[in-house]
C-alpha cells in the first residue's frame, strides 16, 4: 500500500496521508465517473480490476521469485474452465460459488505446482520457453477434447456460466432502491473484484515483508547465494508458481462467472504477453507497478480504440489500425521501449523486505550481546 | 577436545583436472582453523564441496558425528556449517538488514498462513529476526548501514555484513573464504579482532586466507594444500618450517604485507 | 511399409524446414545467450514478402517463368529478413548485451510481438494462398509412396544451404572469428576481431536462412499468414535444444529429428492413446521432447556450445 501510495504524482511523497485517501477515493468512484462515459466503460473497469489481480500474481513469479512464466494465462484458464464446469449447463453441474472458488484455486495451485516441479532448475530463457509451450498445450487440450468425449466444448467454448451468486445475492441482478434508483450490476462486480484485489493487495504486501519474500528476493537476486545461507530454493520456487498460479486461478473464475462465457480464444499466449507487458511496464517486482501498470495498459487500449476509430475516419475515410492491432501495437512497444528505456518500469520503487523501522531506538546504548546463543 | 568436522578422503575432479586427491583433515571444536596454499591449490573447491555447492567423487565429510549430505547446500547449512564467498555474493539490491535477516531464514518457520493470517506466531518470529539482525549488525560493527542497500556500502562493510549475514543462520562452523582479501592493515586488524571473537562466543571458525601474517597470528591450526593435496596440518609455527610446505610456497604465493 | 515411407519424406521434408530455422536460433544463443524470440517471425516476413513481390511480378511481367519469379521473390525476401536482422540486432538488441538476464528476452518477446503486428497491418489477418510456383503434382517413384517435386526442392536446397553454413564456418576466416567470438568475446575482440561486426553478421546469415525456409514453408502449405511463423519457431527451438544449443550440427539434426518425430507422431497417435488425442494434437510433441530434453539430457544430443561470458 506504502509503495502505490508514494507512486502517486505530486501528492504522494509530499502527503502520504492524503494521497492515501485519494486513491481510496478514486478507487470507490471510479465507477460512477466511468458510467458517465457509458456503461461499457464500468465493464472496462471491471476488466481491469481482474487483469490487475492477474498481474499481482504474474508479479509474484517474475518480480518477486525471478522466472520468466510465458505460459501464466493457463492458470486464469484453468480457473475459468473449472468454473464453467462446476457451475453451467454444459455438464448440468451448479454448485455454489463459494465451493467453486477454493476449487478453482485448488486446481490451479495444482498446475502451477506440476508446471513448476519439472522446470524448476532450468536457466532463465528455458524456463521462459517451457512456461510458453505449457500455456500453449492448456490451450491446445482447451480446442481439442471435444472429440471423442466432449470435455471442454472445443473451439465454441461454454457459456451461460451461472454469475456469482453470493448466498443468494446475485451479482448479476441489478438492485433497485425505491422508485428510480438503480445499483446495475456492472457496479456490484465491481465492488466485489475491488474487494478481491485489495485482499490480494494486503496478501502480497504481508508477503513481500515476511521471511518467505525475503528469501525469494534473496534467490532472485542471487540464486548461489542464498542456497549459501539455507534457503530452499526448490521448495521457494515452487511456492512461488503455485501462489501466482492460485492468483491466476481465482480470477479466472471470476472471469467465467462474469463474463458468463469462456473459450480458448481468451487464453492465447498474447493475453500471457500482455500480462507480462503490464508487470514489466508497471515494474517488475514491485506491487504498485503491477496495480498501476495493469490498469494504465488494460485502459488505454480501450480509450484508444473510443478515439482511434473515429480519429481515423475523419483522418483518413477509413479505419487503417482496427482496435485489436492498436492494442497489440501499444502492448508490444511498451514492452520494447521500457526494457531500452526504462528497465526498472514506470514505478521503479524499491520493494520493502521489512517493517519500517525507525533507527533511533536501536542507537542506543544497548551493550554489546553475544553472537552465539 | 570435540572432534567438529572430519573430513575423510575428500576428492573431486573436473574432467581432466584433480582439484582435490584424498584430502582428509579435522577441526575441533572452538579453533580457528585456517585453509591455506597456493593459487589454484583447491582451497576454495574443498570449501565447495563441504557446502554442497559441489558433490565429492569421493570420500565423505562428518560433522558433529553424522554424515554431511552432498551437493545439498541448503542441507548443509541446516546442519551448521555457515560460509561466506571469496567474491563476496551479498544481496546487491537488498539494505544490510535485510541481508541479515534473510540470513535468519533457515532457523524460522512461518509459512503461507501464517504470513496471510499475522497470527502472534508469525509476528513474534519476524520481530524476533528483526532484532537478532540489529544484534549482528551492530556485533560486526555497521549497525547504522542497516537501512543502506548492500551494493552501496563500501567493500570493507561489504565483507563483514557478508559475515554477519553468515551469523545469521546460527551456525556452528564458520567457514571463511579470504575474509581479508583487498583490506589493508588496519581493516585486518579489526577482522582478527572480530573472527576471535566470534570464537571466543563458541563458534568454530575455518578460513582460507593468503595473508600469512593474519594467518599465523590468528589460526590455532592450519592445513596446507598444494595441487590438490593436503602437505601439511598442524600449528602455524610447525607448519611455518615444513619443508614441503617452503617449497609449495617458493614461486607462487603472497606474503605478509 | 508405404506409410511408414511416406511419413518419413513428410517428416524429413518438414525437418529439413526446421533444421533451416534452427540454425538461426542456435547461432546466436551460441554467441549471445540469447533467445532470439522474434526469429519465428523473421520466416513469416520472408514468405510475407515474397508473397507480395511475386504478386507483383505476376502483375507486371505475366509472361515470367515461375522458377524466374521464385528466384526474384526468394531473392527479395532474403534481402529484407536479412535487413530486418540487421536492424533488430543493432536497435534492440545491442543495447541489452549486458543487461540483467530477463531484459533481452523480455525484448526479444516484444519484437516478435511488434513483427505480428506490423504483419497484421500490412497483410491483414486473413490467411493469404501463396502461390505454388514449384509443381506440386505428386509423383509416385515407389508405388504407394508420393513426393511433390515442392519436397524435392525443400530437402535439396535445404541440404545446400547447410552444407554451405558448415563450409562459411569451419573453413573460412569469417567463420573462424565467427567460431571465436562464440567461444569467448573478450578473448576474440582482444585477437582482433571485431565482434560487433560478428554478431550483426550471425542475426543476418539466419534472418537469411529464415527467409529461405518462410518461402519453403509458405510453398509446402500453400498459405501464408502473419501469426505464421511462430509454431515452426518455438519448433525449430525445440529442435536446436535438442540437437545441442550452439552447435551446427546438431541444430541440423535436431531438427531432422523432430520433423521424423511429428512425422511419425501424427500418424500414430491415435493408435497409441486409443483414439482419445489425434492429429491436431500434433504441435504438442514439440514441446513434450522440449520437456522431455531439457529435464533428462539438457545438453542435447551433441552437445551444446555456449560461450563462455565473461
Amino acid at each position: 500500500m506504502n509503495e502505490l501510495v508514494a507512486a502517486v504524482p505530486w501528492l504522494g511523497k509530499r502527503n502520504p496521508t492524503a494521497a492515501r485517501w485519494l486513491i481510496i477515493l478514486v478507487a470507490i468512484a471510479a465507477p460512477f465517473i466511468a458510467w458517465q462515459f457509458g456503461r461499457s466503460w464500468v465493464r472496462i473497469l471491471d476488466f481491469a480490476l481482474l487483469y490487475m489481480m492477474l498481474a499481482l500474481g504474474l508479479n509474484l513469479v517474475v518480480g518477486f521469485a525471478g522466472l520468466l512464466d510465458l505460459g501464466y494465462i493457463a492458470f486464469y484458464a484453468v480457473g475459468a474452465y473449472t468454473f464453467a464446469f462446476l457451475a453451467s449447463p454444459h455438464f448440468d453441474v451448479h454448485l455454489p460459488f463459494w465451493v467453486i472458488l477454493p476449487l478453482g484455486a485448488a486446481f490451479a495451485a495444482l498446475a502451477g505446482v506440476m508446471l513448476g516441479f519439472p522446470v524448476l532448475r532450468l536457466r532463465g530463457d528455458y524456463l521462459a520457453i517451457v512456461t510458453l509451450g505449457f500455456g500453449e498445450i492448456v490451450r491446445i487440450f482447451m480446442l481439442n477434447l471435444n472429440y471423442p468425449v466432449n470435455i471442454t466444448n472445443g473451439p465454441q467454448g461454454i457459456n451461460m456460466i451461472d454469475p456469482i451468486n453470493l448466498f443468494g445475492w446475485d451479482l448479476s441482478r441489478n438492485i433497485r432502491i425505491g422508485e428510480d434508483f438503480t445499483i446495475h450490476s456492472l457496479f456490484l462486480y465491481y465492488y466485489f473484484f475491488l474487494a478481491a484485489v485489495v485482499a490480494s493487495i494486503i496478501f502480497i504486501q504481508r508477503l513481500q515483508i515476511s521471511r518467505i519474500g525475503r528469501a525469494w528476493a534473496a534467490m532472485r537476486d542471487d540464486e548461489l547465494a542464498a542456497k549459501a545461507i539455507g534457503i530452499n530454493t526448490r521448495d521457494m520456487k515452487l511456492l512461488a508458481f503455485a501462489l501466482g498460479a492460485t492468483f491466476g486461478g481465482v480470477a479466472g473464475a471470476l472471469f467465467g462467472a462474469f463474463q458468463g462465457f469462456v473459450s480458448p480464444e481468451s487464453f492465447s499466449l498474447m493475453e500471457s504477453i500482455a500480462v507480462l507487458t503490464m508487470v514489466v511496464f508497471g515494474g517488475m517486482g514491485n506491487l504498485a507497478g503491477a496495480v498501476v501498470g495493469a490498469f494504465v495498459l488494460a485502459l488505454l487500449p480501450e480509450i484508444l480504440r473510443d478515439v482511434a476509430v473515429p480519429l481515423q475516419q475523419t483522418l483518413f475515410g477509413h479505419v487503417l489500425l482496427d482496435p485489436e492491432v492498436l492494442r497489440m501495437l501499444l502492448l508490444s512497444l511498451a514492452m520494447i521501449l521500457m526494457m531500452l528505456l526504462r528497465p526498472a518500469g514506470m514505478i521503479p520503487a524499491r520493494a520493502r523486505y521489512c517493517h519500517d523501522h525507525h533507527l533511533s531506538h536501536h542507537l542506543n546504548n544497548t551493550p554489546k550481546r553475544e553472537a552465539a546463543k | 577436545m570435540i572432534t567438529l568436522l572430519e573430513a575423510r578422503n575428500i576428492g573431486k575432479r573436473f574432467g581432466g583436472l584433480q582439484a582435490l586427491s584424498d584430502v582428509s583433515l579435522t577441526i575441533r571444536k572452538g579453533e580457528v582453523y585456517g585453509l591455506i596454499g597456493p593459487n589454484g591449490a583447491g582451497k576454495t573447491t574443498f570449501f565447495n564441496v563441504l557446502t554442497g555447492a559441489y558433490t565429492p567423487d569421493g570420500g565423505e565429510f562428518v560433522f558433529n558425528g553424522s554424515e554431511l549430505p552432498s551437493g545439498k547446500p541448503h542441507k548443509v547449512v541446516g546442519r551448521g556449517i555457515a560460509r561466506t564467498f571469496q567474491n563476496i555474493r551479498l544481496f546487491r539490491d537488498l539494505t544490510a538488514l535485510e541481508n541479515v535477516m534473510a540470513g535468519h531464514h533457515i532457523r524460522t518457520r512461518a509459512g503461507i498462513w501464517g504470513v496471510l493470517t499475522q497470527n502472534r506466531f508469525t509476528r513474534e518470529e519476524e520481530r524476533l529476526t528483526t532484532e537478532r539482525a540489529y544484534e549482528l549488525l551492530r556485533y560486526v560493527g555497521i549497525e547504522r548501514f542497516a537501512d543502506v542497500v548492500s551494493k552501496n556500502l563500501s567493500y570493507g562493510d561489504q565483507r563483514r555484513l557478508e559475515i554477519a549475514r553468515a551469523l545469521a543462520t546460527e551456525p556452528q562452523l564458520l567457514a571463511l573464504d579470504e575474509p581479508a582479501a583487498g583490506m589493508n592493515a588496519t581493516e585486518t586488524g579489526q577482522l582478527k579482532q572480530l573472527i576471535q571473537q566470534i570464537r571466543n562466543d563458541g563458534i568454530t571458525v575455518m578460513l582460507i586466507e593468503h595473508d600469512v601474517k593474519l594467518v599465523m597470528g590468528l589460526c590455532d591450526r592450519v592445513a596446507v594444500l598444494d595441487f590438490g593435496s593436503k602437505i601439511a596440518e598442524d600449528v602455524p609455527a610447525v607448519v611455518q618450517k615444513d619443508e614441503a610446505v617452503i617449497a609449495a610456497y617458493l614461486g607462487g604465493g603472497k606474503h605478509a604485507n | 511399409m508405404e506409410t511408414l515411407i511416406q511419413q518419413f519424406i513428410n517428416g524429413l521434408v518438414i525437418g529439413s524446414v526446421y533444421a533451416l530455422i534452427a540454425l538461426g536460433y542456435t547461432m546466436v544463443y551460441g554467441i549471445l545467450g540469447l533467445i532470439n524470440f522474434a526469429h519465428g517471425d523473421v520466416l513469416m516476413v520472408g514468405a510475407l514478402v515474397a508473397l507480395q513481390t511475386m504478386l507483383f511480378l505476376m502483375g507486371m511481367a505475366p509472361g515470367m517463368s515461375p522458377l524466374v519469379m521464385l528466384a526474384i521473390a526468394l531473392a527479395v525476401a532474403m534481402v529484407i529478413c536479412m535487413l530486418l536482422g540487421f536492424t533488430m540486432e543493432r536497435l534492440a538488441y545491442r543495447r541489452l548485451r549486458n543487461a540483467p538476464r530477463l531484459a533481452p528476452l523480455i525484448t526479444a518477446i516484444g519484437v516478435s510481438f511488434l513483427l505480428q503486428t506490423l504483419a497484421m497491418i500490412i497483410w491483414g489477418r486473413n490467411y493469404h494462398t501463396f502461390p505454388q510456383l514449384i509443381s506440386t503434382t505428386p509423383l509416385q517413384p515407389i508405388p504407394g509412396v508420393f513426393v511433390t517435386p515442392v519436397q524435392i526442392a525443400i530437402v535439396v536446397v535445404s541440404a545446400l544451404l547447410m552444407v554451405g553454413l558448415l563450409l562459411l564456418v569451419n573453413r573460412t576466416r569469417i567463420g573462424r572469428a565467427m567460431r571465436a567470438t562464440a567461444e569467448n568475446h573478450r578473448v576474440a575482440s582482444l585477437m582482433g576481431v571485431d565482434t560487433n561486426a560478428v554478431i550483426a553478421l550471425t542475426f543476418v546469415i539466419g534472418a537469411a536462412l529464415a527467409a529461405v525456409a518462410g518461402v519453403m514453408f509458405a510453398s509446402n502449405y500453400g498459405i501464408a499468414h502473419y501469426g505464421m511463423g511462430f509454431m515452426p519457431g518455438l519448433k525449430a527451438f525445440t529442435a536446436a535444444v535438442l540437437g545441442g544449443i550452439g552447435n551446427l550440427g546438431g541444430a541440423m539434426l535436431g531438427g531432422v529429428v523432430l520433423g521424423l518425430v511429428e512425422s511419425f507422431g501424427a500418424g500414430y497417435i491415435e493408435h497409441l492413446t486409443f483414439g482419445f488425442l489425434n492429429s491436431s494434437y500434433q504441435d504438442i510433441f514439440a514441446f513434450i521432447i522440449l520437456g522431455l530434453v531439457l529435464i533428462f539430457r539438457p545438453t542435447g544430443l551433441l552437445g551444446e556450445r555456449v560461450s563462455d561470458r565473461a
